[in-house]
């Protein structure tokens, strides 16, 4: 797809469900025009890992993820050999073999080539996004991966191409899009930023987020949307532990439309208080501290 | 900037980098050139594509992104198309920066690349200063030494997702395979892998209040000493008077002279009050929370005075002790006799402390430094344990 705005990827996401403000729209349109990672940042549930899924989607480009986790090694992240089959293979061989005399040192080596061979190899995230042209890589919480695995991955994300030593190396017809999110539960190495666009990514507007919840949640009334929106954001001004992200206002209105509320009031609040509020410490907070109040307050000025 | 020079965006653009270099954003020349390369795919007439472009390409943190902000409003003013007309001057545009810093009631002193200080409520009154710290003398040296043998013990150790060649339970199936092919196909051993282990991250919150000063030398050679221990994650440290401020970047120079003067430039509130409960909640959101503090070992070197409201510190230190793996307080008046931990802070933290040391002389620092690099017997490490604290806490 030919893209030549910010304006028009903006567009572009809109019709696939996402609906970027501003920046989201100018870090997506550059990071696919320069060709350079994006790294995006914020809280929890601010719809980081939904851009990767929407740009996939709007490019009709396969998304190949790749979770990040302590002590994630190349093995989880680029290939490994399968052994099973290798093992399966040679035991084959042997055995075909038997009554023959025995195996020159030729045989061996050939066995060998044979063992360390393409279909062998198991292709894991990061060479499959080397092999498939389009895609769209999403390297997902790098920030939970450890320092050994960021060197790592700097250096997969820098040339897009793996030497395999027993086979040689791939490289990538086109780089595929990138787009590796943090949590900020560590700081990321600087080289590896500096290798990509870097996009810190807010809580939405109330008015997008209203109309983020109306795309997402299509039984929900506008009048649910707004008092929903209003609520979440009121308690994001609260001093909580974990204040609630959109997928929280999302997981929210879903939970009121499953008990069938039509408007947001005090009891159905407190009862499903639990979709937005997970530590029990925010949760005595807020339904001691007067929610009614609270409700009134943020669905009053909606 | 001559006049007639064709590319006058390039001007612009650098001296927009050269102004966010001196807020501390590291706007490096291959930024600087992304930064080029991404104006020319937009339209640097618009204040918005500017305004992205910049964000983009020259930020690489929350912080930065604040700066940034801060930055180019001072930068571009109120003009709209923001890379047609001539910027104002550089130099003049660094004062409006940190003035226009103090007015929004931010961070008063814009404060170096990484250590990032937290604003004080605005109605407390703050006693802000810098200090002089000595040159090492003689025996500074030596303590300094003491310190560093003490932190060569292992650490405390946490088993981590990786492995390593060794007796265990998974199979290493590489080395396996390789050993069959050696022996044509023969069942052989099978090799296998085992967890690693490494040792866990510690943080250092230094008491740099007035009651404290007289061991804020110390103990900042304590940490200093801690931040290069050999092995392990890089420890991280943090002053706590008025404020929160991130020293692990200061502390990163070997020398600790010169580490120790970046620290003194760094920390705006040298013997300044205390507020321990909302700088251990300011620490707990921004950074401990988000992964710093969990499974780590936390030594709070303090001695407990607070102005601020007990209870505070005592539900913070509560959420302190469940992210953490162990919580070492270390009081440099708790060496004294007849001490007794009654001082309202003190009190309130205490329960939730899992070690209470005293750390009044080198030979306590020591201890403690063992401690914290894994020593686990009482009688080597010579703490008071917290039973027995509370148990003066009922006689006084």
């Amino acid at each position: 797809m030919e893209l030549s705005s910010p304006g028009e990827l903006a567009e572009a996401l809109d019709a696939v469900g996402y609906l970027p403000d501003d920046g989201v729209a100018t870090a997506a349109y550059l990071a696919l025009t320069m060709r350079r990672p994006l790294f995006v940042e914020g809280d929890a549930g601010v719809g980081k890992t939904a851009l990767a899924r929407s740009l996939a989607a709007v490019l009709d480009a396969p998304l190949i993820r790749l979770q990040c986790y302590e002590g994630i090694d190349a093995a989880q992240a680029l290939y490994d050999w399968d052994f099973p089959r290798q093992l399966l293979h040679l035991r084959a061989v042997e055995a075909a073999s038997h009554g023959d005399s025995a195996g020159t040192s030729a045989d061996a080596a050939r066995l060998e080539g044979e063992l360390y061979s393409r279909r062998f190899l198991i292709a894991r995230p990061l060479l499959q996004a080397i092999e498939t042209s389009p895609c769209v890589l999403l390297v997902d919480e790098v920030d939970r991966a450890d320092d050994e695995f960021e060197a790592f991955l700097l250096e997969v994300l820098s040339d897009f191409t793996v030497s395999i030593p027993e086979l040689g190396t791939i490289r990538a017809d086109s780089p595929p899009v990138v787009v590796v999110t943090s949590n900020r539960t560590r700081e990321v190495h600087d080289a590896l930023k500096r290798r990509c666009l870097y996009h810190w990514v807010e809580h939405p507007s109330f008015d997008r987020e209203v109309a983020i919840v109306r795309r997402r949640c299509p039984n929900a009334s506008d009048r649910l949307a707004a008092e929903v929106t209003a609520a979440v954001q009121r308690l994001r001004e609260e001093d909580l532990l974990k204040p609630p992200g959109v997928a929280e206002t999302l997981d929210w209105t879903e939970a009121l439309l499953a008990l069938g509320a039509q408007h947001l009031d005090a009891d159905t609040a407190t009862r499903t208080l639990g979709a937005v509020l997970k530590y029990r410490e925010d949760h005595d907070r807020i339904a001691r501290g007067g929610l009614p109040h609270l409700l009134a307050e943020a669905v009053g000025g909606a | 900037m001559a006049p007639d020079r064709p590319s006058d965006s390039t001007d612009t653009v650098v001296g927009l980098a050269r102004t966010l270099r001196a807020a501390g954003v590291d706007a490096s020349p291959d930024r600087v050139h992304a930064l080029m390369s991404a104006l020319s795919l937009l339209d640097p007439a618009l204040r918005a594509d500017v305004y992205w472009a910049g964000r983009l390409t020259l930020c690489s943190s929350a912080d930065d992104v604040r700066r940034y902000d801060r930055v180019f409003a001072a930068y571009f003013g109120d003009r709209p198309a923001a890379l047609v007309r001539r910027p104002v001057a550089p130099a003049a545009q660094l004062k409006l920066v940190s003035m226009s810093a103090g007015d929004e009631g931010g961070p008063a002193p814009d404060t170096d690349d990484e250590a990032s200080a937290v604003p004080a409520a605005a109605s407390r009154t703050e006693i802000l200063r810098y200090r002089d710290i000595a040159s090492l003398s003689a025996s500074d040296r030596m303590l300094l030494a003491r310190l560093l043998a003490a932190f060569a013990l292992p650490g405390e150790a946490r088993r981590t997702r990786r492995t390593t060649p060794g007796r265990g339970s998974t199979v290493d199936r590489r080395r396996t395979l390789q050993q069959l092919l050696r022996s044509g196909g023969e069942p052989v051993e099978i090799a296998t892998r085992v967890r690693r282990l490494q040792p866990r991250r510690v943080v250092l919150l230094v008491d740099v209040s007035g009651s404290m000063s007289a061991y804020a030398d110390a103990l900042l050679r304590f940490a200093h000493a801690a931040s290069h221990r050999l092995r392990g994650p890089a420890t991280e440290v943090f002053t706590v008077g008025t404020r929160l401020t991130r020293v692990t970047r200061e502390m990163a120079h070997r020398d600790a002279d010169v580490a120790l003067r970046a620290i003194a430039e760094a920390v705006p509130d040298w013997s300044g009050g205390t507020r321990l409960g909302d700088l251990v909640k300011h620490f707990l959101d921004e950074w401990g929370q988000r992964g710093m503090a969990r499974g780590a070992v936390v030594v709070v070197l303090s001695d407990g005075w607070e102005r601020g409201d007990p209870t505070m510190l005592g539900e913070q230190m509560a959420r302190l002790h469940r992210l953490a793996h162990r919580v070492v307080w270390s009081n440099p008046r708790a060496g004294r006799a007849g001490f007794a931990p009654v001082a309202g802070g003190m009190a309130a933290a205490l329960p939730h402390v899992d070690e209470f040391v005293s750390g009044h002389s080198l030979a306590a620092l020591e201890r403690l430094a063992a401690l914290v690099a894994g020593a686990r017997d009482p009688a080597a490490s010579g703490h008071i344990r917290p039973i027995v604290a509370s148990r003066r806490l009922a006689h006084a």
